[in-house]
């Protein structure tokens, strides 16, 4: 899984009938110190997250497992909301 | 399966129900030298890994086998801790 900034929200009117009623957000993966890296995503939140939250992102097919979105054709999922993260010193 | 250090972890109260009671930790990959390669991540861990300790972890699907029947929605998973490891 990968760590994530909520920046932005996404509207879709058309779209595959198994994403109808579920949220999608835009996310910016960022490492564990809060630096932004690598590109933006689209992801479907599971644990109604926020725009600024710091939330937990799983990709690939195991986006799937996450709660409602069995069948559904999507590749990355927001599975937690994330309180904090600690880091030893040095990494 | 893929070397990496326990650098840290994460606390994450509001997840999916399946998350509940499992460990996520920070994970560094490293190379076969220890130098830290790539991006960090964060994985579910199933061996009572801890910070600092050396482990090997799958991606993917099969991150969440250790848990079954429990569909943990995770796409890395400690799979086991390093005692040490010898390049030939």
């Amino acid at each position: 899984m990968i760590l994530a900034r909520i920046v932005g929200t996404v509207v879709a009117t058309r779209k595959d009938p198994r994403l109808v009623s579920n949220k999608l957000l835009i996310a910016r993966p960022m490492d564990p110190h809060g630096k932004a890296e690598g590109s933006y995503l689209v992801a479907v939140d599971t644990v109604d997250a926020g725009v600024g939250e710091t939330v937990l992102i799983v990709s690939g097919s195991s986006a799937r497992m996450a709660s409602g979105l069995k069948d559904c054709p999507v590749d990355a999922a927001i599975v937690g909301i994330v309180d904090t993260v600690d880091v030893v010193a040095g990494d | 399966m893929q070397l990496a250090k326990v650098i840290g972890d994460v606390v994450v109260t509001r997840k999916d129900e399946n998350l509940t009671g499992v460990t996520l930790l920070v994970l560094q990959p490293i190379a076969a030298d220890g130098s830290s390669v790539g991006r960090t991540l964060v994985a579910v861990d199933a061996m009572g890994a801890g910070v600092g300790e050396t482990v090997f972890f799958v991606r993917g699907k099969e991150a969440s086998f250790p848990f079954y029947p429990t569909e943990v929605p995770a796409d890395a998973g400690i799979v086991g801790i390093v005692d040490h490891w010898d390049l030939g």
